[in-house]
């Protein structure tokens, strides 16, 4: 099928992508890979049409991974999928962030897709989402008339919805660097190992002492409308001691911090209580760490 | 309004005229007529349209023409010369790697990647590899076969060339 009309633009300095993305107004797109933008204009999906694309992968100093041992984890907005999940820096620094990126769609799209258009197509089942908000992570933000540091726990609105101002473009993100105290991990839970959504996605960063919680930041996806926060779930957490009875009760808590929909991967249900089962397993995985290999 | 596009496909230097609503799986099959690239789902879903773009496997369809100005495009027709085939086709055929064989140019280009960048893969790393490339006749242990047939191939071609000199 053929696509949509719309004008295709390749700005070759940042400047320049700004000020057309400004003056074309609505109309217009910001591309980098294209994986959420093309197949959904094939098929007029809501919110698809444009009458602009503006394809910011020509745009140089925009793909990097980078680490700041008082920052963090620095990806920009032009850095594939493929490449975090193979980095050697991120599966050292932060391996959840690896494995997260692992779990996008299908090695084809990972050659494609970034991580920051994954944000910013702003999915309730966005893979890379969780790991970000629970980590703590901010997006760089390049507007017209300033740039901003926008958390990732603020990024989403909605459905396919931002709290990006119009024209305003994500240059990148910034992850903080995981003390020796702390740790993190994300768990997806498909049908399929490959090229499917999430039934359950969740994100667990905890700061421990000992086998205390000394803090905690539990993310859940695919079951709100944007990636939320399991505030129930960490107040559980936080304070107490890891045990297996806590780990049951954390898990219950979380269930009242999500509002799953029925869908064709499941049924609201049964999202329900794999958000109860899932969550449990996150905190493990995180407390457990990652094997060498294991991404 | 149509604009040219240059790009190197499989080695040669490629000048078009393409509009810009015009996906590279488009192009490639009907403007350029290689039609070795098939045309599955068109939703980046089942990896019948994978070709690479710079040495990374992609999905034609969900891949604008115009976003490979200046790149180099490798598709099922590329690699073949002098109509020898590669050893990684040839134990595809060997292997019986297919059936209706419209996934199998998609899982070549797939397979071709990983093995440019991981000469040595285990069968996780080939499941991994061929992940996007969806096949409903084989069940995929030919396809895996092969793959692994070819590593085995080529490290033995190497070790050979090595003795050699």
């Amino acid at each position: 099928m053929v696509l949509p009309k719309f004008e295709y633009l390749a700005p070759t300095t940042l400047d320049e992508a700004m000020q057309l993305y400004n003056e074309l107004g609505s109309g217009a797109k910001i591309m980098a890979g294209g994986t959420d933008i093309i197949p959904p204009m094939r098929d007029k999906a809501p919110g698809s049409k444009c009458d602009f694309l503006i394809d910011i992968k020509h745009v140089p100093g925009l793909d990097y991974i980078e680490y700041d041992e008082k920052q963090g984890l620095k990806i920009g907005c032009l850095t594939k999928l493929y490449d975090i999940q193979t980095s050697k820096l991120v599966r050292e620094k932060n391996p959840a962030v690896a494995q997260a990126a692992k779990y996008v769609a299908s090695t084809q799209i990972r050659h494609k897709g970034t991580m920051v258009g994954n944000i910013c197509n702003a999915s309730p089942s966005c893979d890379t989402a969780p790991i970000l908000i629970s980590c703590g992570a901010v997006a760089k933000v390049h507007g017209r008339d300033a740039d901003r540091d926008l958390p990732l726990g603020e990024f989403f609105k909605g459905v396919k919805k931002t709290n990006l101002e119009p024209g305003e473009i994500v240059t990148g993100l910034v992850i903080p660097p995981l003390a020796e105290d702390e740790c993190a991990a994300y768990i997806k839970f498909s049908v399929r190992k490959a090229m499917d959504l999430a039934i359950v996605g969740v994100a667990a960063w905890l700061k421990m002492d000992g086998k205390k919680v000394v803090d905690a930041r539990i993310t859940l996806g695919a079951v709100a409308i944007t990636p939320v926060r399991a505030y129930n779930a960490e107040k559980a957490l936080i304070g107490n001691e890891i045990s297996d009875e806590l780990l049951q009760k954390v898990g219950v808590a979380a269930m009242s911090d999500c509002k799953p929909i029925s869908d064709v991967r499941a049924s609201a249900e049964y999202r329900h209580d794999m958000v109860r089962v899932f969550t449990k397993r996150a905190i493990m995985k995180a407390l457990e760490g990652y094997k060498e290999g294991e991404i | 309004m149509k604009k040219i596009l240059s790009f190197t496909l499989n080695g040669e230097p490629c000048e078009v005229l393409c509009e810009d609503n015009r996906s590279l799986l488009d192009l490639i099959r009907d403007d350029l007529g290689l039609t070795g690239t098939k045309k599955g789902c068109e939703e980046a879903e089942c990896g019948a349209c994978t070709v690479m773009i710079d040495g990374r496997p992609v999905n034609s369809c969900a891949t604008l023409a115009r976003e490979v100005e200046g790149c180099e495009v490798l598709t099922v027709e590329g690699l073949a010369k002098d109509g020898k085939l590669t050893p990684l086709q040839k134990q595809f055929i060997d292997k019986w790697a297919f059936q209706c064989g419209y996934c199998t140019p998609g899982m070549i280009m797939s397979a071709k990647a990983l093995l440019d960048h991981n000469p040595n893969p285990t069968e996780q790393e080939i499941r991994e590899a061929i992940e996007g490339n969806l096949c409903r006749c084989t069940g995929y242990a030919k396809i895996v076969e092969a793959i692994q047939a070819t590593a085995a191939e080529m490290a033995e071609m190497a070790a050979a060339q090595k003795g050699e000199v």
